[in-house]
């Protein structure tokens, strides 16, 4: 089993590329975004593997038993907030997606350059 | 056990996120990711995250996964199919190749002696009982050792916010037709089982959110998950009644007041400290002795938090939502 303390590591790194390819392959601006909270997520996956401990459970400090172990807290505080500031930055990327499509109509990157050189 | 379950969860989630950027349709990409999100909330929950596994839950596939599909509402749901390039698919694989070599020199998954242990975690896990006095260690931090970086998130969401609504903000003429007026005539109002399970389910939601509110220094909880499990009630609501009845509940002007009031009240908590003669965000002058003092600020920060949270993720909801399908 020794090989599996590495597999959340790969997973985030496949993750990761997973996300990018979407920006950078995809031409649909609604998919890019998409592609990037992918990203995002792999990144949360880093933080939050880093977190355990082995045989630890949430840090919430249990008064009657005083030799638990806990998992390390910090991680958790800045992916929670960072998943809230992601979806508050999603919507305004979607917001800014809505309206390129009502001034092209068309979300499509390539058809916009085409539009853009006429 | 839980090691094989986790590896379960994790090829699951790597299968989905291919099938999020294979789907040429939008709306299969849209629902895979509200997939894509449980399944990360399960492994987060796993890993003893369980803050965040709820604040996952409650936004990625809640609230995201809503406004995905409203984005698509306003533009378009199919992708145009592009032919495979080679260029990326070659630099991604080697990237992916490297960063898997690099793993090789990290501490394995729990390894209690890795450095990320060894730092500050250890001080807070220690020091959290006798200066704060609150059972949730997470808590603590966000609110109150580290609040700097909270309020300073809470900002960005702020503006993320103002952002949409300056993008959004659509001079409503009259007879204007909204997004979800469908919903009024034909929508689930009219399907008998979203009704009732949808009517039956948002007071619930919100009785839960705002226990995750309040409970949050005792229990996995606190502004964001509540405000995120909140926003999600109101959508449900909006989704089954029309959003019509959703705005009547609470108003666009009551939402805005939400999310400027929240970002104030946390601001206007670390002045007082200011005031009272301590530090800005130093919540031990607040009250008679330094325990009370912290307990009362994190109580307030955090219901700062949760007013911004759901007063912005409802007011970016109700601006897509009520953009005007003419004006495309």
């Amino acid at each position: 089993m020794e090989f599996l303390g590495l597999y959340n590591y790969w997973v985030f790194a496949i993750l990761l590329m997973t996300g990018l390819y979407a920006v950078i392959s995809r031409a649909n601006l609604v998919k890019k975004l998409i592609g990037m909270s992918i990203f995002q997520s792999a990144v949360f996956l880093l933080y939050i593997s880093m977190d355990k401990v082995e045989g630890g459970t949430a840090p919430i400090i249990q008064a009657n038993a005083p030799d638990q172990l806990y998992s390390n807290p910090l991680p958790q505080v800045l992916i929670l907030t960072a998943i809230v500031v992601g979806i508050a930055t999603l919507s305004l990327g979607l917001a800014i997606v809505v309206r390129i499509s009502e001034a092209y109509g068309t979300i499509e990157e390539n058809e916009m350059r085409e539009m853009d050189e006429e | 056990m839980i090691t094989l379950f986790g590896v379960f969860l994790l090829t699951l989630l790597v299968i989905t996120a291919f099938g999020i950027v294979r789907a040429q349709h939008l709306f299969v990409s849209v629902m895979l990711t509200g997939i894509f999100s449980l399944q990360m909330a399960a492994i987060f929950f796993i890993l003893d995250a369980a803050d965040v596994a709820l604040t996952e839950a409650a936004v990625g596939a809640g609230v995201a996964t809503v406004l995905m599909l409203s984005a698509l509402a306003l533009t378009e749901n199919r992708e145009r199919p592009t032919r495979p390039r080679w260029v990326p698919v070659i630099v991604v694989s080697a990237t992916t190749l490297m960063v898997i070599y690099a793993t090789f020199d990290k501490p394995l998954l729990g390894d209690p002696d890795a450095p990320v242990h060894q730092h500050v975690a250890p001080w807070y896990l220690e020091n959290t009982p006798r200066l704060i006095d609150v059972p949730n260690v997470v808590t603590a931090i966000l609110a109150s050792f580290r609040g700097y970086d909270t309020l300073g998130e809470l900002f960005v969401i702020f503006t993320a916010g103002i952002g949409v609504l300056f993008l959004m903000a659509n001079p409503s003429k009259p007879g204007a037709v909204s997004l979800f007026a469908a919903t009024e005539a034909e929508g689930l109002r009219h399907h008998l089982v979203p009704r009732v399970v949808g009517r039956l389910l948002v007071p619930f939601i919100v009785l839960f959110g705002l226990y995750v509110q309040f409970h949050g220094d005792y229990g996995p909880g606190g502004g964001f998950q509540a405000g995120a499990l909140i926003s999600a009630g109101v959508i449900l609501y909006a989704l089954v009644d029309g959003e019509g009845k959703a705005l009547e509940a609470i108003s666009p002007r009551f939402l805005r007041g939400m999310i400027a009031g929240g970002a104030l009240l946390y601001v206007g908590v670390g002045i007082a400290g200011m005031l009272l003669g301590g530090n800005f965000l130093d919540y031990s002058v607040l009250a008679q002795d330094s325990i009370a003092g912290q307990h009362l600020g994190i109580l307030l920060v955090e219901a700062g938090v949760g007013l911004t949270v759901t007063g912005t993720l409802l007011t970016v909801f109700h601006s897509f939502a009520a953009r005007d399908q003419q004006e495309r």
